[in-house]
């Protein structure tokens, strides 16, 4: 079922299983990133790099937690770059409007988000309709009505305590302690998808939806929430996102969407849904973010690193194809042909 | 009953259309003046060309998310060659532009069909690859519309019987397209590979062959929408089409083109890349607040796609117990 990240299949020794995975590989570039760059870039590995690099991948880092459930039940979400804008928006609007209780603008944002969600799951799950058609339509729907709430003006004056106070180290650290937010959810979504039979049942109704309803799946509403949660998590990056940049603007996290799955699927998850798991996600997020800051300080212009991610893309597709094409010709059997996406 | 769903969905996004320019035109009858028209074609031909190429991608149960990518990289090709040698004649450099498109969409094709990957994770890779190579290839440069010869720029405005010379492209390419798909037996297997890959695969269509085409079809016409881009803007940097291939996979959407191939039209995807464009200047007329535009847009999208699943739906009922054929 899940091939490619770090199981021990019968007959076959754990290390081998481990090395061969595809979570190992990405964290060995990581960790060769990581290397190679703190011995040749000057700045890489100081702390302050780490803050950086860090506070710039939470967003991405949040939102592709629920991203990769999305995925692995063969679904996807290409609305949440515009949720969080609608998110920011609705933020703004109401701050300018008078509302400036802080737990009231987070706690009306992660409704936004669900009942956004929910739209999605809406037309995904009730009317039958494909995710990436649904979904490239509310990615144009938010950020109009982010628009069209905010406009083109842009509400900035927040407390500066709000929006230092999103970034703030925790104490005796140099971690954003929004990080442990970040950390709570990976670990709630890690052991969802990992560790629970909720999980279990993601992975067979990416493999086939059909056959997991037969097996007593209820597929539809569990499909459902999680357009529910990606909402959710969505706006509360965007809450992120606000205070971050201490700005709320209707075009905010333009583009995030496809960031966040070019993540999801270094990080190993199968498009077609049914392999991959978190580690390797988590670990393609912070090989991402870790590679652009890198290369940023090595005066290496943004271009080529734009250059390095769609290729890293793509290797992450073709590499373990080849090798399981090459390992199927040593067994003379024939690779199991699946439709094209 | 293909053709009675091709009525369906063409002529409603056809009358979808005709609606909306009626209702702006009795709001502010000089939206149908001269100039406006010209306007509207102008802004809807380098949509169109694009929808028509990811609209034959689209029907084979694949997508090309790199088009925005290779219509920058092309435009950008077209400046640096009319800099290069300022005497180069219009059709070469058009041919050119094509030219590089159509390896563009060679890479894409090549890794779908030979790797056997993926054609949304591939695409999405050389999205980023190409519109690195495009900063790459600007950084430090400026082109303007004095470094282009005027006959060049004079095509990005000149009509020809009130129709603007860059629409007769997209027509040329429409029809065309068009032509190959409903006629060719090559075309009739796009729908095959689209409605189910295996079976047609076991019935012989050469599937990674046709897929590749595809592609190469899709970024030629990128090419071609970049070649346009250019001669109609004058100016360019490397931003050219950024964020353009939701744009163009929305319009074919919208145009009935079904997400996981098999069905629609190029015709269809050219309408509603029509219909897009035509929301964009209308609403503004109608007094809408422009804010408004996109959310159109979106609800648009979610009303299209929801019209063929009720389509679909009705259809398949009415062929229930008869077993359903193409």
């Amino acid at each position: 079922m899940a091939a490619d990240t770090a199981v021990a299949r019968p007959g076959r020794p754990v290390w081998r299983s481990l090395l061969g995975s595809w979570d190992a590989a990405v964290l060995l570039a990581l960790v060769v990133v990581i290397v190679v760059g703190s011995l040749t870039v000057d700045g890489v590995g100081n702390p302050r790099f780490y803050r950086f690099v860090v506070v710039e991948a939470i967003p991405i880092a949040l939102i592709a937690l629920p991203m990769t459930l999305v995925v692995v039940t063969g679904e996807i979400d290409l609305s949440v770059a515009s949720v969080v804008g609608l998110t920011c928006a609705v933020m703004g609007q109401l701050w300018q409007l008078g509302v400036t209780s802080l737990p009231l603008l987070i706690l009306v944002s992660l409704v936004l988000g669900c009942l956004l969600g929910g739209l999605n799951g809406l037309f995904v799950c009730v009317f039958g309709l494909p995710s990436l058609a649904v979904t490239i339509g509310t990615l144009a729907l938010y950020r109009g009505l982010a628009y069209v709430v905010l406009g083109d003006r842009a509400v900035a004056d927040y407390p500066v305590d709000w929006t230092r106070g999103m970034i703030a180290p925790i104490p005796g650290t140099v971690i954003p302690w929004f990080v442990l937010v970040v950390a709570v959810l990976a670990v709630l979504f890690g052991v969802l998808l990992h560790a629970t039979p909720v999980g279990r049942a993601l992975y067979a109704m990416g493999n086939n939806a059909q056959a997991a309803a037969y097996a007593g799946v209820a597929v539809l509403r569990t499909k459902f929430w999680l357009f529910v949660a990606t909402g959710a998590v969505s706006a509360l990056a965007g809450v992120f996102w606000t205070f971050r940049f201490a700005s709320a603007r209707a075009d905010n996290a333009t583009g995030l969407e496809l960031s966040v799955v070019a993540a999801v699927l270094l990080g190993g998850v199968s498009i077609f849904g049914g392999r991959g798991g978190l580690v390797g996600v988590i670990a393609a997020v912070a090989l991402l973010g870790t590679l652009r800051n890198a290369l940023q300080l090595a005066d290496v212009p943004a271009n080529a690193l734009t250059i390095v991610t769609g290729t890293l893309l793509i290797a992450s597709v073709v590499g373990p194809n080849a090798v399981r094409a090459a390992r199927g010709r040593l067994r003379r059997r024939p690779l199991a042909g699946r439709t094209p996406l | 009953m293909t053709h009675r769903l091709f009525l369906a969905r063409e002529l409603g996004i056809a009358l979808a259309l005709a609606l909306l320019v009626a209702v702006t035109f009795a709001a502010n009858p000089r939206f149908l003046s001269a100039q406006n028209v010209k306007d509207l074609l102008l802004g809807s031909t380098i949509l169109a060309i694009l929808a028509v190429g990811q609209a034959i991608v689209v029907i084979t149960r694949n997508v090309d998310l790199s088009v925005g990518s290779i219509l920058g990289l092309s435009a950008m090709a077209t400046g640096v060659l009319f800099v290069g040698t300022p005497g180069l004649p219009v059709p070469v450099a058009v041919v050119a532009g094509v030219a590089l498109g159509a390896v563009c969409g060679a890479v894409n094709g090549g890794l779908i069909a030979a790797a056997r990957v993926p054609a949304l994770v591939v695409t999405l890779g050389t999205l980023y690859v190409f519109r690195g190579l495009d900063h790459t290839w600007a950084s430090g440069r400026q082109i303007n519309a004095a470094d282009m010869p005027r006959g060049f720029l004079r095509m990005g405005s000149a009509t020809v019987l009130g129709v603007p010379v860059l629409a007769l492209f997209a027509v040329a390419v429409l029809v065309a397209a068009g032509f190959v798909l409903r006629s060719y037996r090559s075309g009739r297997e796009l729908y095959a590979i689209g409605s189910d890959p295996e079976a047609a695969r076991l019935s012989g269509v050469p599937v990674g062959r046709r897929v590749f085409w595809a592609f190469v079809a899709s970024g030629a016409l990128a090419g071609l929408a970049g070649v346009l881009h250019a001669a109609r803007y004058g100016t360019l940097d490397a931003n050219a089409g950024l964020g353009q291939e939701l744009n163009v996979v929305a319009a074919v959407v919208v145009g009935g083109v079904a997400i996981f191939g098999g069905s629609g039209s190029v015709y269809g995807a050219a309408l509603g890349a029509v219909l897009l464009t035509t929301i964009g200047s209308a609403l503004p007329v109608l007094g809408v607040n422009p804010f408004w535009q996109r959310a159109a847009v979106g609800a648009l999208i979610l009303a299209a796609i929801g019209l063929d699943r009720l389509l679909a739906v009705r259809l398949a009922r009415r062929l229930q117990g008869a077993r359903h054929g193409r």
